[in-house]
């Protein structure tokens, strides 16, 4: 527990909520970026835009950490390339089937206390877990 | 129209930052949290409940006004049932996650980082997406 960074934490937690609320608040839409990004995709016109500048904003903020900050971010060496697209098709396949991720599920959708969401975050949560139980510990990917 | 846009980069700023900030943009920090059988680091549970704290707070006060700022109506789901689709999906979801330690969101902040692995990642989450779509969708 050497790294336990609770405050850097909950600070980040605390801008990730205002985030969701202000485009909640000004737009009407959930902040939820699997859903936002697939939108970006597939929906035609007008739609598209909004959907294009919020991802847009998420890249230009890690830029801008990466920026003010440099020494916080960490880069991996060595992950496994074929573990590491399989684990993107995976996110990509389940979330859009599932209807959502981290952001619209676990932070939105508990949020506004819909069962889906909270049924949902549970899901992969446990699935998280018991993943990197398997994958780590017993296959020893990235290790 | 401008308005809406205008919102919608700047709270993805935030959303970004935030991400940065709390590190789920780490995908080793990200492991390290769903690792409860090693060394675990439980940080990212703060994230979580920042977060949630705000929502918990926030969203019956933003649902008291009849409309958002910038939209004549809120687009929020209304389901409540629950189906093999959410769960299935968002069971592989969480295998992913736990593969490799990243998820839609920080993937995609941390692609300001300017480093590959996460352009690698998203490249497959969004061929994950639309194999989906392909595969499963009817209309």
């Amino acid at each position: 527990m050497e790294n336990f960074t609770p405050f850097s934490a909950l600070a980040g937690g605390l801008m990730i909520g205002s985030a969701a609320l202000l485009l909640l608040a000004l737009s009407g839409r959930i902040a939820g970026v699997s859903g936002i990004v697939n939108g970006a995709i597939e929906n035609p016109g007008s739609d598209r835009t909004w959907r294009l500048a919020f991802v847009l904003g998420l890249v230009a903020g890690g830029s801008l950490y990466l920026l003010v900050w440099p020494q916080g971010v960490t880069v991996r060496e060595g992950f496994p390339t074929g573990w590491l697209i399989a684990a993107g098709l995976l996110v990509g396949f389940g979330t859009r089937l599932g209807s959502g991720c981290t952001s619209g599920h676990g932070v939105c959708g508990i949020g506004r206390l819909s069962p889906r969401s909270l049924v949902a975050t549970l899901t992969f949560m446990v699935a998280g877990v018991l993943s990197t139980a398997v994958t780590r510990h017993l296959l020893g990917v990235g290790q | 129209m401008i308005g809406r846009n205008l919102a919608a980069l700047l709270c993805g700023l935030l959303f970004g930052v935030g991400l940065a900030v709390a590190q789920m943009t780490n995908p080793m920090k990200v492991l390290a949290f769903l690792d409860i059988f090693g060394d675990w680091d439980p940080s990212l549970a703060f994230v979580m409940g920042g977060a949630l704290a705000v929502m918990l707070v926030g969203y019956p006060l933003v649902r008291r006004r009849g409309a958002p700022l910038f939209d004549s109506q809120f687009h929020v789901p209304t389901r409540r049932d629950l189906d093999a689709r959410l769960i299935g999906g968002s069971a592989l979801f969480g295998i992913g996650w736990g593969i490799a330690g990243y998820c839609p969101g920080p993937v995609i902040a941390a692609l300001g980082f300017g480093i590959t692995e996460p352009l690698l990642f998203v490249a497959a989450m969004l061929a994950g997406a639309q194999l989906q779509r392909l595969l499963m969708d009817r209309s």
